[in-house]
């Protein structure tokens, strides 16, 4: 048995560690663990609830204004507020920004060198290179020309000496297996994605001032609509919404899904490994009526057990015993007992870090090993993410996720069972963004469509007013962020936030296992891979990167009696 | 990785077949964006010929990250080319290709062979309650932290995390979360604020260091005064109506579409020091206030203890700070990286204790906050701020 540490998991968001227990080249025990806390619902309490979109925002910057969305939901919620329909649209609007800004840039920026030799690149025909591009789409840039300047430039970074970020990588490992010229078709359009990233979230600055964390407003959204003004939301305004949204839509066409495809088709064997649980929820999201309908959903609400598409089960926010967050291997206790679990609207996070004295080399074992909780719905492990959407979408019969899906897995080669995978995972997240970037089309056209109408309303004052609020109320808010399924459950009294929980994806995907040693995503999706090379865990940071880890999400909690709470410090 | 003679950039940029020409008119261009005058513009010249790649080592600690994306919206272009081509950004955990030894190889390595004159970059605050809140490879942030700064030529706090403990450090700080300057001296320290500061900002100090050798002029609270000199509603395309004494009296209204003042919606525009009404945000597009919401000030320290968000309260944070950072002193000028470290080194020194003040204003104020809560929650408690604080603001004119 041969033990491997990857710490830190590069290219994700924040602080991930591995651990694995290696027994005859297959991983058999499998340790995710959060190394990072802030307490963040501890400092969003007795805050102003209609101010705390902005705290719990910071959570993370990656999936930037998701958790400010969820806010608002939560807080409109309690309170029951409607926003108008425009604030929807351009709610909707941001959300889809940011998730094809998400996608595309944990493809190429962080997935990226799993698959693709930057280095095997220098040894490509440029020609060649365009030729395949060309054949996969008729992208503008296809040219060989454009790939030879790629080239050079890649050639003189190389030369200079310093290699910066690509420096001690794993090029040349035996595991890649693109053609040289499939490589630098990957390095080009790493650059290309790190300009056009920029340009899709300019739907967020123009709607919310700034990105990352963009503002927003309980009971709809700051950005006036006067298509007649020179100082609000006009028709310059809008048409350079419509310019965006054509340009991602192009991108994600024409270069991301077809390099996927192109990708995975190198990597068959992938189609194999990383499945790990078989159950997947998402809450579903992108109302084309209002955010309490849900029956008018674009992404539908459902729980998918044993990989069974044919059948979808039924999430229930409020089911006392349906989530609950469990702390049996997490540096946490609770008052009942570290063996019970707690839905989110009651939930109690004591701290309790158990763990090892820093510096350590291995956490693993019988002990708790994360600053991560574990949920569970109705007692199973969930994968959330846009695997599990897909696996909802399908399961609720919708065409545009049948017809995408079914037109990808053939161009492979494949069945549906294959998605159930480290590849599978990836193609979903390509999949799901050409989908959501013709959604953000409809979208913008019902949006300009209700102004036409006459209707400019972007925001609903009707419980603006604290005095207009009851004494003790509750509520809860759902998205789905890029990553999967997102929670924020709020209990507002006296005016004031008094208990703020959140469960976040990657608190599902990365949890550690449950009191009865059931796994989670990320464990359960690495037992059983190959490593071919302990030294060089190449393998697991593939599976690893397909869930598109965000950590600072992850780990969110802190309890108020911690020994080192005090005051602002007084010089 | 092996060591191979170190281009300059501007042999980089003739090995691309950029001709000297237009290598000119692009120093001149760096020089516009900077503010300087022709001579200043041969000193770009002179550091592009010349200096080898700057080793810049990025630290993550307790942060979300949204400093390095926004330091990936750098939208002029050549600048961004000069990030991967003028600086060796040998570690950063977010973009690098190596993980776990790897990765850590990769660090101690830059750490033992660029000893005294790598910049490091830190993102994010550092929890000095227990050291298992943050680690990395097993090692704690403070450990790491110390490590790094030791043998660093400068920090570059990104950020208000970095530079002010920021979201983790508000009320009631669980972790004992603490910027970049609480815990270390002796290295010039530069503060790059906002959460996240403003890409071409971000982007905008790591030119200045590598062409010109040293730190941009600093204020009193560390930020560099060449985009932290000028308050938000100074700058802000809306002042014009706060002058004329044209406000929005609630989102939405018929104020609202016409860009009227967001004061009574308590922006904190007046209290904050930032360049978003100048460069404004991603390549110029917009900022919270020309899309409709109040600023938040997000560039000042202690900003989430400010509260609250949607009014103002007199005198706290309020339009009198110019008077507080003016009492605290003038503006540190010229803090040098390399051969004259030793005397920048000195300069923060000196200078350590009224920057300290000025970076902790919320500790500064705490009583008055106090003292004002109280106040306001005797009194009007719906919103609106009263007659006293406008007036204040006028006279600042």
């Amino acid at each position: 048995m041969q033990r491997v540490v990857v710490d830190p998991v590069t290219r994700i968001e924040g602080h991930l560690r591995i651990e694995a227990e290696i027994e005859n080249g297959i991983i058999k025990k499998a340790f995710s663990s959060g190394t990072m806390v802030r307490g963040i619902e501890i400092i969003a309490r007795d805050r102003d609830p209609r101010e705390v979109w902005a705290y719990v925002g910071r959570v993370c910057g990656v999936c930037t204004s998701i958790h400010s969305l969820c806010s608002v939901r939560s807080v409109e919620n309690a309170l029951g507020i409607v926003v108008p329909p425009n604030a929807e649209r351009v709610r909707s609007l941001m959300q889809i920004a940011l998730t094809l800004q998400d996608h595309i840039t944990h493809f190429y920026q962080l997935q990226g060198f799993d698959w693709i030799d930057v280095v095997s690149a220098l040894k490509a025909d440029p020609a060649e290179s365009a030729a395949i591009a060309q054949s996969m789409s008729d992208w503008d840039k296809n040219s060989t020309g454009y790939f030879k300047d790629v080239q050079r430039k890649l050639k003189n970074f190389v030369d200079a000496g310093s290699l910066g970020i690509f420096a001690n990588g794993y090029w040349g490992n035996p595991l890649y297996k693109l053609p040289p010229a499939v490589n630098l078709i990957g390095t080009a359009h790493y650059l290309d994605a790190l300009e056009i990233q920029k340009e899709i979230v300019k739907v967020q600055t123009i709607f919310g001032g700034k990105n990352p964390h963009p503002n927003y407003l309980v009971g709809g959204m700051a950005c006036a609509v006067d298509i007649n003004s020179p100082n609000a939301i006009n028709m310059e305004r809008l048409s350079f919404v419509a310019e965006i949204i054509e340009l991602g839509m192009e991108f994600v066409n024409k270069v991301y899904l077809p390099d996927v495809l192109a990708i995975a088709s190198y990597y068959p064997e992938w189609t194999q490994y990383g499945g790990g649980v078989v159950n997947y929820l998402s809450y579903g999201d992108y109302p084309t009526g209002s955010y309490g309908e849900t029956s008018t959903y674009k992404s539908p609400r459902g729980i998918v057990m044993g990989r069974n598409l044919n059948e979808v089960a039924e999430f229930d926010p409020y089911d006392m015993d349906g989530l609950k967050e469990f702390v049996y291997n997490s540096w946490y206790d609770y008052s009942a007992g570290r063996d019970k679990g707690l839905h989110p609207s009651v939930g109690e996070t004591r701290l309790d870090y158990s763990g090892p004295k820093p510096p350590y080399s291995w956490l693993g074992g019988d002990k708790p090993y994360s600053w991560i909780k574990t949920p569970r719905y109705k007692g199973a492990a969930m994968e959330t993410g846009p695997l599990a959407r897909f696996a909802v979408g399908l399961a609720s019969g919708r065409d545009d996720y049948r017809e995408i899906t079914d037109r990808c897995l053939k161009k492979l080669g494949v069945t549906r069972k294959a998605l159930f995978s480290t590849i599978g995972r990836i193609l979903a997240r390509a999949m799901e963004a050409t989908l959501i970037a013709s959604w953000q089309k409809e979208f913008y056209i019902q949006l300009v469509e209700n102004i036409k109408s006459g209707d400019e309303r972007m925001f609903n004052g009707i419980y603006w007013e604290p005095e207009s609020w009851p004494e003790s109320v509750q509520g809860v808010g759902l998205a789905e962020a890029p990553r999967g399924s997102l929670a924020h459950y709020v209990d507002i009294r006296d005016k004031k936030v008094c208990n703020y929980q959140m469960v976040v994806p990657t608190t599902w995907n990365a949890s550690p296992r449950d009191a009865n040693g059931q796994l989670s995503p990320f464990e359960a999706s690495l037992v059983g891979t190959p490593v071919i090379n302990p030294e060089v865990p190449l393998e697991i940071l593939r599976t690893i990167h397909s869930f598109d880890p965000c950590m600072a999400c992850a780990v969110h909690t802190y309890d108020e009696t911690g020994e080192h709470v005090h005051r602002i410090s007084v010089l | 990785m092996e060591k191979i003679k170190e281009k300059s950039l501007y042999d980089e940029l003739v090995s691309k077949g950029i001709s000297r020409r237009d290598f000119l008119k692009f120093c001149t261009i760096m020089g516009g964006f900077f503010g300087l005058q022709q001579s200043g513009i041969a000193q770009i010249v002179e550091a592009f010929e010349n200096k080898p790649k700057k080793h810049v080592l990025w630290y993550h600690f307790q942060e979300c990250t949204c400093c390095s994306e926004s330091f990936l919206r750098a939208s002029h272009p050549i600048v961004e080319q000069i990030l991967l081509e003028m600086i060796s950004l040998d570690y950063t955990d977010t973009l690098m290709a190596a993980a776990g030894k790897q990765a850590e190889d990769v660090r101690r390595k830059a750490l033992e062979e660029y000893y005294g004159k790598y910049i490091m970059v830190v993102e994010g605050a550092i929890p000095t309650g227990n050291p298992g809140y943050c680690t990395i490879a097993g090692e704690d942030a403070l450990s790491l932290f110390e490590e790094g700064a030791k043998g660093a030529e400068a920090i570059i706090a990104w950020g208000n995390c970095a530079s002010a403990g920021c979201i983790q450090a508000a009320y009631p700080n669980p972790t004992g979360a603490r910027p970049v300057h609480k815990l270390f001296s002796g290295k010039p320290i530069i503060n790059v604020q906002g959460c996240p500061p403003i890409a071409d900002v971000m982007a905008g100090v790591i030119t200045y260091i590598v062409t010109f050798g040293r730190l941009p002029e600093l204020d009193n609270a560390g930020r560099p005064s060449n985009f932290y000199a000028r308050r938000v509603h100074d700058s802000c395309y809306r002042r014009p109506a706060y002058d004329a004494g044209l406000f929005v009296q609630s989102f939405d209204d018929e104020n609202a579409k016409k860009g009227y003042c967001l004061y009574y919606m308590g922006c904190k525009g007046p209290n904050t020091y930032n360049s978003c009404a100048i460069i404004k945000w991603n390549e110029g597009v917009s900022y919270p206030i020309q899309s409709g919401h109040g600023c938040i000030g997000c560039s000042e320290s202690g900003f989430w203890d400010y509260k609250p968000m949607y009014r103002h309260l007199s005198n706290i944070h309020g339009i009198g700070i110019e008077s507080t950072a003016d009492k605290i002193g003038g503006i540190l000028t010229g803090v040098a990286v390399g051969g004259i470290a030793a005397h920048a080194a000195a300069t923060n020194i000196i200078k350590h204790k009224l920057i300290k003040n000025r970076m902790d204003d919320i500790s500064l104020n705490v009583e008055e906050y106090e003292r004002d809560k109280e106040l306001s929650e005797k009194g009007n408690s719906c919103g609106i701020s009263d007659d006293n604080s406008l007036t204040d603001g006028k006279q600042l004119k």
